[in-house]
């Protein structure tokens, strides 16, 4: 859908959960998917007289991302309370960051599909505690609504964007930039199904050309890619319409549900609470030394930029297959493993990004929770690199794997998979088809050059089906051409 | 056995004179049998003062007691008691029971102190007369028709009336010094950040600083230390070494500076207050010490700067008494809206809702600057007087409160007259310094203070100051009619 005469300006702000053991300001675990209210202690449910100690993990987390993305880093930031009444805010009021976040302006760059750059400017980011969550009919018990307490305290960066994103492919490379950036740094787990990420896009139109920003909207919770370009489309959609119909666009913050596809207004800037935030005299100033500082940079794991390049140097990967695998984490690192055990680098990349990939896509599996282990799929693809199986094997060894039958050499064997690669043997079995199928002989002979090409497939399939696909197909079709010659 | 204090209980218990089940006993009776006539006590626990005693006379006997050993005392009921209610004084928390110790709690049971109860206050320690309370006002015995003070004014008048030894308190804005001089007894509010505040129901964080109540300055010596201890679960505690109280009580105060604020002395100050208070300055200066007069210029703003700042952190602090998780909750709500407004309209009193929308009006939108802002602004300027006067003078002395105490519901309808009686207290708790008050004289048969104001973690030479004060005088000694 083009809409000329206009032009969209996007910015994000990004929840990062981060992936401590312990809740930003308790001792209670931060794992996913717990019976509800497991996880949280009395800090966590807001019992009189509790007091929250900051995790320092946490800090220390935020200032890893503030140097991935060469930003100002808050030596003194603060805390403040945003006080708003809601069930699953136990407290009353969200500890954040306002006046003085941890980390300040960065910069993040991207590479678009058609390989271009662009730099999208990190206003700041902050640490804040997440809240616990809200179960409603359907959720929970007919007519009762519920709360779930073990996400509250989950500590989270939120990333602020500048509004440096013009259409929904650009924010969707900012957002899986950010993604690879934590996962790469550790700090995050980035399961977006469970929530580790969550988007909140601020989208605004304007004429084309001109330099003032228009009315912006916010859309929340967005957790997928696919929710988020949905969610621009629509909204973009909504406002130029509404624009070049006359109407106005109001301040306001929306929802997407990326279930019914449905996009509506959630509350109105006059609706808005006043948050009354004050600095929260609880917890004292957060102060990191240049000594920490220096410590997290030294040992600030690899970052997507450093390691695509390493890729393309180390396994001689194309610049694309080094995107791809280089900005996940997960997928970098199961791929280092697996070509390390199978000695070809790119038939690696190629299986890790392609089968694999495409199988764990399919299930919504993540490359961690992947049943075929990294060595599995090594030893597979040395398998097929050193000639002992063909492709179409593979495929059969993969899915082996894929039900837990083993190792590559275990199915090889079990199911008796082996390619045969013996010349002689392979030359016996060519020629006993042969012999066994003379017709098809003679009529080879008697055809034109031509069509003699097109017959070759048919004792091609004859000698496979004889070899029960073991055959290695490149050396039989040699012998085949060969022994067909000697014919003629 | 009830007049002994807290040091001659403990040299009886270690000398078997009595044992802490006697003890214990006796308080329980004394409890039973007066408190009717004062209302200090929210909740009693006799079963479980008793089998601590016990278990106390069992460890003075093997002879390895810790300090407090089976010494009994009360607990404000603000401080969370693991296993027993713990009201803050307010409807909203009547079926409070916690599944937690408040670190003093914790501190005192492991120094073997027994716990005969929880005492009345002012709900969520909001109030100067003890009025507030959701369990009905504590009647002051030295008066039954005038209060204790407040908040702490329960645990005062049990000390005044000897239900127990020794009692914790807190101090916000006056609340352990104020009803201490109204009571006749002595309180300590130590530096901020001295005493843990886990376990202590938040008031205003920034301010609030838990402290203990005594008859005699050794004896809160001897509270404070087991009170004062590093907690690393309260992140404004401070890791300092924590002096032994009792040991430079006996020191002379001869050469000590005290600095004398002008500002305290002025109009508002009852002359026979005054004339109480000046009299223990010249106690002073005939021991050896130098008055100095000083000036703290900004105090006027001090309260002004208080009820801004105490009210916008306690709106926020009781935010999360909603009826969803404990406490109160409203009978069968219609929705949300309606669970909030109603369990908070039914379960909080007026002083606190009231308190609640001043708060909330300081820190609202476009209202911030002016007054949250300003205030903050004003407790600098407080903090730098007192620091001036600190590089003058060792202790600064005054009232601790412009008159002994009013009668109840003369205040009632003017709450800027209520809060004025914190005018000489809540400077300190803006700066963070400890204070305290020590009975120093008798007008129209009712007590009042001096209160001693030191610099930073200075408890141990004002502890040792009051003390020498106190072996001169016999104002610590004086019981209210009936009660000896």
């Amino acid at each position: 859908m083009s809409h000329s005469g206009w032009e969209t300006v996007i910015g994000l702000e990004v929840h990062v959960q981060l992936a401590t053991k312990t809740k930003i300001f308790s001792g209670a675990s931060t794992a996913f998917g717990a019976e509800a209210n497991t996880q949280a202690c009395a800090i966590d449910l807001a019992m009189p007289g509790t007091l929250p100690v900051l995790n320092k993990q946490a800090v220390h987390y935020a200032v890893m991302f503030g140097l991935a993305i060469d930003a100002e880093i808050g030596k003194e930031s603060a805390f403040e309370r945003k006080n708003y009444f809601y069930p699953d805010s136990p407290k009353g009021y969200q500890t954040t960051q306002l006046e003085k976040p941890i980390v300040g302006r960065g910069n993040v760059e991207i590479t678009l599909a058609d390989g271009r750059t662009k730099n999208v400017r990190i206003h700041h980011a902050h640490l804040e505690e997440d809240a616990g969550k809200s179960l409603h009919e359907g959720d929970f018990r007919h007519g009762v609504s519920g709360i779930d307490l073990n996400r509250a305290g989950t500590p989270l960066i939120e990333i602020v964007s500048e509004p440096d994103m013009s259409n929904a492919e650009e924010a969707i490379a900012f957002a899986k930039r950010l993604h690879s950036i934590v996962t790469s740094i550790g700090i995050c787990d980035g399961e977006m199904s469970q929530g580790s990420m969550r988007f909140d896009v601020n989208v605004s139109v304007r004429p084309t050309g001109t330099t003032e920003l228009g009315t912006r909207t916010e859309t929340k919770n967005l957790n997928s890619y696919k929710f988020m370009e949905e969610a621009i489309a629509k909204e973009v959609e909504r406002q130029i319409d509404l624009i070049e119909d006359g109407g106005i666009i109001k301040q306001e913050t929306r929802l997407y549900n990326g279930d019914t596809k449905v996009a509506r207004s959630m509350r109105s800037k006059e609706e808005a609470n006043d948050y009354r935030y004050f600095p929260c005299p609880d917890l004292l100033p957060v102060i990191v030394s240049d000594e920490t500082i220096a410590e997290l940079r030294r040992n600030l794991p690899e970052l997507p930029d450093a390691r695509q390049a390493r890729f393309i140097e180390q396994y001689g990967l194309s610049h694309y297959d080094a995107g791809v695998i280089g900005s996940d984490a997960a997928m970098a690192a199961f791929f280092e493993i697996a070509a390390e055990k199978s000695g070809n680098a790119k038939l690696t990349a190629n299986w890790t990004m392609g089968e694999l990939a495409a199988r764990l896509n399919s299930q919504d599996l993540s490359i961690s929770k992947s049943p075929v282990s990294a060595e599995q799929l090594g030893g597979l693809v040395a398998r097929i690199a050193d000639d002992s199986i063909s492709g179409k094997m593979a495929k059969q060894v993969f899915e082996g794997m894929w039900a837990g039958e083993g190792s590559a050499d275990e199915i090889i064997e079990a199911r008796g998979l082996k390619q045969v690669s013996d010349s002689g043997a392979l030359e016996q079995m060519v020629v006993d088809v042969l012999t066994a199928n003379q017709a098809m002989v003679d009529d080879y002979i008697s055809s034109d050059e031509a069509k003699r090409k097109k017959k070759l497939g048919g004792f091609m399939g004859k000698i496979m089906q004889a070899s029960k696909g073991q055959a290695n197909p490149q050396q039989v079709n040699q012998i085949l051409a060969q022994k067909l010659n000697e014919l003629l | 056995m009830h007049n002994l204090t807290i040091a001659e209980l403990v040299t009886g218990l270690q000398s078997k004179e009595f044992s802490s089940v006697e003890l214990t006993q006796h308080f329980l009776a004394r409890i039973a049998k007066l408190d009717a006539n004062y209302n200090a006590l929210i909740t009693v626990t006799a079963d479980q003062a008793l089998k601590a005693a016990a278990a106390a006379d069992e460890r003075l006997a093997a002879g390895n007691a810790p300090a407090l050993c089976g010494v009994p005392i009360l607990h404000k009921d603000i401080f969370c008691t693991n296993g027993v209610r713990t009201s803050c004084g307010s409807k909203m928390l009547d079926n409070f029971i916690p599944p937690y110790n408040a670190t003093v709690v914790e501190n005192f049971e492991q120094a073997g102190a027994v716990v005969l109860g929880k005492t009345n206050m002012d709900e969520f320690a909001m109030g100067s007369s003890n009025e507030t309370s959701f369990y009905g006002p504590v009647k002051n015995p030295w008066a039954s028709d005038s209060v204790p003070g407040g908040s702490s004014g329960g645990s005062a008048a049990a000390v005044a009336a000897r239900l127990a030894p020794g009692a914790t308190a807190t101090d916000t804005g006056g609340s352990i010094r104020q009803p201490a001089a109204l009571c006749g007894i002595t309180g300590l509010k130590p530096t901020y950040g001295r005493v843990s505040r886990w376990g202590m129901i938040a008031f205003a964080s920034s301010l609030d600083q838990g402290g203990p109540m005594a008859r005699t300055a050794e004896d809160c010596a001897l509270l404070l230390n087991c009170m004062a201890s590093y907690d690393d679960k309260d992140s404004t505690c401070i890791d300092r070494e924590v002096p032994d109280y009792s040991a430079t009580l006996g020191d002379s105060v001869k050469g000590l500076k005290i600095g004398v604020p002008r500002e305290y002395f002025s109009e508002g100050l009852d002359p026979d207050t005054e004339k109480a208070v000046r009299a223990a300055l010249a106690e002073y200066a005939a021991q050896g010490a130098e008055l100095v007069e000083i000036s703290l210029p900004n105090t006027g703003l001090s309260v002004p700067a208080y009820y801004v700042i105490a009210p916008a952190e306690a709106s926020t602090n009781l935010t999360r008494f909603d009826g969803v998780r404990y406490g109160y909750r409203c009978e069968d709500p219609k929705d949300l809206n309606d669970l909030y407004t109603r369990t908070r309209a039914e379960g909080f009193g007026d002083e606190v809702k009231h308190r609640i929308l001043i708060g909330t009006y300081c820190l609202s939108a476009g209202y911030y600057d002016a007054y949250y802002g300003k205030a903050q602004q004003v407790r600098q300027l407080i903090q730098q007087d007192f620091e001036k006067a600190f590089e003058q003078v060792d202790v600064i002395m005054g009232p601790t409160t412009p008159s002994p105490a009013f009668k109840f519901g003369s205040k009632g309808d003017d709450p800027v007259a209520m809060y004025l009686e914190d005018i000489y207290t809540v400077a300190t708790n803006l700066a963070g310094l400890p204070g305290m008050s020590v009975p120093c004289g008798m007008v129209d048969n009712k007590p009042v203070g001096l209160q001693i104001i030191g610099n930073y973690f200075d408890e141990a030479r004002m502890l040792n100051i009051a003390h020498q004060y106190q072996q001169a005088t016999k104002w610590h000694s004086l019981a209210p009619e009936g009660i000896a």
